[in-house]
């Protein structure tokens, strides 16, 4: 599915990440766990192809294809997702709208023709029930005054909505209560199959509770310092980041 | 990493942005020698038959004009025009008032199929009757068979004239004088043509009122006078819109509308205005120059929604004067500016009756080196108890280039008034760019989205037709060749 082979990647004239190595197959699950300036949401944007980044060295294959010189709308239609820490908002313009649009400028992208009014509908029903999301939440201003859990279960929704086979979340947790937690988590476990694969990442063990990883990968100061199944997630919870390095 | 695009790429994008719409239509046209003098205002009213009232009024205001100096407090810098190198008249060499769409020059056909205006299309969508003004003569009118059953006068101003001299004597110059500004001076003294219409009482017109204005001949200033009265208990929807060819030379363009709102009646004014607004160096492009107004009586309501992408230099302030008991005054606006552009624009709601109400919305977009104001004056006068008003102002930013500026002036002289007033200022940023980009988006797409939901509140104010059009106008004006 996913295969980054040393990657280096700068902003400005500082380097952030200095040889990043990660394969993802489908049906897996990773987790990405570091302490703050490690590079976790570096390799994020890295990975969805954002150029504030300037990647040095290395390349990113997705299902076998180079997608290095992708644009990040065209990384987006080859199926990848990245659900972001911080959701940006578009007055104006509701979550319905932008979807219809995201789904619409996918399908174009691969030669199909608008999704029918009526079968968008019924779609945007059934995963919007499948978060619990109210139905007067989707004709609201995408982000426009939305809570942090508002945002996160709106990322996820338009995660399901684009059914991508590459799914990245970056730091989904942070401003989530635990029943929002459950319900994202849930609406993410509903969505793996074997087909999709999913990077979580984050900074604390809690989300892994609910969407179990098989690896957990330990991200410090640019490297990928320990590779581990879901277990040492809890040992780094236990033991804090120092006692790794 | 080619494929990628930067907030720069796009600002260079921007700049690169031709005009879509340039190129003129190749008809004879019947032209007088540049300058001005009251020779060729006695000459202008000779041409087009008028009575010796109307050729008095047109000579006091040009001599009005000669004692007035032009305006220059507006925020926008250009070339004063001289206004003895412009021809003050411009007609298709076409004499007769043609009554079918047979009848019309193939070559200003063609014109309008290219604009994707197409009058035979208009016709049948939802009975939008035409006035269609090519430079300063109407050359085809429709619709007006319904119109005349319903009493509803709807017709070239020049005809109006003619035909109902007691109503344009009665009006004109009522609402915006002579003497209001220089360009409004000017326009009384050579106006080339424009619409009138008149809504008797109690009639409720049935269709949307349309009319597309061109500049289509080099060098010539272009001067419509737009007059429409609602009678008490009338209603009319009036578009107006426009596109103009390309050109090197600077045009000018200073139109007058009136607008009288009698008792209980109700006026809803839209515009598209995508005049030529200069290439990417700020060479050329139209000097838009407006004076609208309109006057409201008691429970009367006057809306203006306006769509400004074009011209070179806007100067333009739809206003309300809210003269009588509970009337309402509403101003809804975008304006968007790119290149070189510059715009002042705005409104003024003068409240003199009682209980009277202003709403204004006004939406800015600037691109580019453009610099996009919005001047506003809210009045409420001594005796005008419970006036209220409420503005927004929001200015949408892209780029480091361009800039954006608010000028609001509250006058209130009775202690009744409740005043709101609020502003923002966006700037469409990477991180919105690459959110839409992240979604498959791509970055054109992206900035129609984010422009189109910055304006919304506007466009929904639009008839359904135009609202799809102006749409559209929206994102040709700010997409560049993305590729």
């Amino acid at each position: 599915m996913l295969s980054i082979k040393n990657i280096h990647a700068n902003i400005g004239d500082k380097e952030i990440l200095k040889g990043i190595n990660l394969e993802v197959k489908a049906g897996e699950v990773h987790a990405i766990m570091g302490p703050n300036g490690s590079g976790k949401t570096t390799l994020s944007s890295v990975i969805a192809g954002r150029d504030t980044f300037e990647v040095t060295e290395g390349t990113i294959s997705l299902n076998g294809e180079a997608i290095d010189d992708l644009a990040p709308e065209e990384r987006a239609h080859k199926g990848i997702f990245m659900s972001f820490q911080y959701p940006i908002a578009i007055p104006g313009v509701t979550v319905t709208n932008f979807i219809k649009s995201a789904i619409n400028a996918k399908r174009k992208a691969q030669g199909l023709d608008d999704m029918p009014a009526g079968e968008m509908l019924k779609m945007i029903r059934e995963k919007a029930d499948l978060l619990g999301m109210d139905r007067s939440f989707l004709s609201r201003s995408l982000n426009d005054g939305f809570s942090g859990g508002e945002k996160k279960r709106n990322e996820i929704f338009q995660m399901a909505m684009l059914e991508p086979s590459l799914a990245i979340l970056d730091e989904t947790d942070s401003g989530l209560d635990i029943d929002a937690l459950k319900t994202v988590a849930n609406g993410v476990n509903k969505l793996r199959n074997k087909d999709n694969a999913v990077i979580v990442i984050t900074h604390y063990q809690r989300l892994l509770e609910y969407i179990v990883p098989d690896y957990v990968h330990v991200l410090s100061d640019g490297k990928i310092i320990k590779t581990g199944g879901k277990e040492l997630a809890l040992e780094l919870e236990a033991k804090g980041y120092e006692w790794i390095k | 990493m080619s494929k990628k695009y930067t907030e720069n790429e796009l600002e260079i994008d921007l700049k690169d942005k031709e005009y879509e719409y340039g190129f003129y239509t190749d008809i004879e046209s019947d032209k007088f020698p540049i300058g001005l003098d009251e020779d060729v205002v006695r000459a202008i009213s000779k041409k087009k038959n008028e009575p010796k009232w109307m050729t008095d009024w047109r000579l006091k205001a040009f001599r009005i004009w000669q004692k007035m100096e032009e305006p220059d407090w507006a925020n926008v810098n250009y070339v004063k025009p001289d206004f003895q190198a412009i021809s003050y008249y411009a007609a298709p060499k076409q004499k007769k008032q043609l009554d079918s769409l047979d009848d019309v020059d193939p070559e200003l056909l063609k014109t309008f199929e290219k604009l994707g205006i197409s009058i035979e299309e208009q016709k049948k969508l939802s009975g939008v009757a035409m006035d269609i003004v090519i430079d300063s003569v109407s050359v085809a009118t429709t619709f007006k068979k319904t119109l005349n059953e319903k009493g509803i006068l709807f017709c070239p101003i020049s005809e109006a004239i003619e035909k109902y001299p007691d109503l344009v004597q009665k009006y004109i110059g009522s609402v915006v004088p002579r003497t209001d500004n220089f360009y409004a001076a000017l326009n009384s003294a050579v106006f080339s043509d424009g619409s009138f219409c008149y809504i008797p009482k109690g009639v409720r017109c049935p269709v949307e009122l349309s009319t597309y204005f061109r500049i289509n001949e080099g060098g010539t200033g272009q001067f419509e006078r737009t007059l429409l009265i609602a009678d008490k208990g009338a209603y009319v929807s009036y578009l107006e819109g426009c596109t103009a060819p390309q050109r090197d030379e600077n045009q000018l363009h200073a139109a007058v509308v009136e607008i009288v709102v009698h008792d209980n009646a109700e006026i809803k004014y839209s515009t598209v205005q995508n005049w030529y607004p200069g290439d990417k160096d700020g060479l050329g492009g139209v000097y838009n120059f407006v004076t609208k107004r309109a006057i409201a009586y008691d429970n009367a309501k006057i809306s203006w929604t306006q769509v400004e992408t074009g011209s070179a230099v806007t100067w333009k302030y739809p206003s309300c004067i809210l003269k009588g008991d509970n009337s309402i005054g509403e101003f809804f606006s975008i304006a968007v500016t790119n290149m070189h552009q510059q715009a002042d624009t705005g409104t003024k709601m003068i409240h003199l009756g009682n209980n009277t109400k202003s709403t204004i919305i006004s939406k800015g977009v600037s691109a580019g080196f453009s610099q996009n104001s919005y001047r506003g004056l809210v009045r409420v006068g001594k005796n005008a108890k419970n006036a209220r008003n409420f503005s927004q102002c929001d200015s949408l930013l892209m780029g480091n280039d361009c800039g954006a500026h608010t000028f609001p002036y509250i006058e209130v002289k009775n202690a009744s008034a409740q005043i709101e007033h609020e502003a923002t200022t966006s700037k469409i940023g990477e991180d919105q760019l690459f959110y839409c980009n992240q979604r498959g988006l791509d970055t054109e797409k992206a900035i129609a989205l984010i422009v189109n939901g910055f304006s919304k509140e506007v466009l929904n104010k639009l008839p359904m037709e135009f609202a799809v059009e102006a749409q559209k106008l929206l994102e040709i004006s700010l997409e560049g060749s993305v590729g």
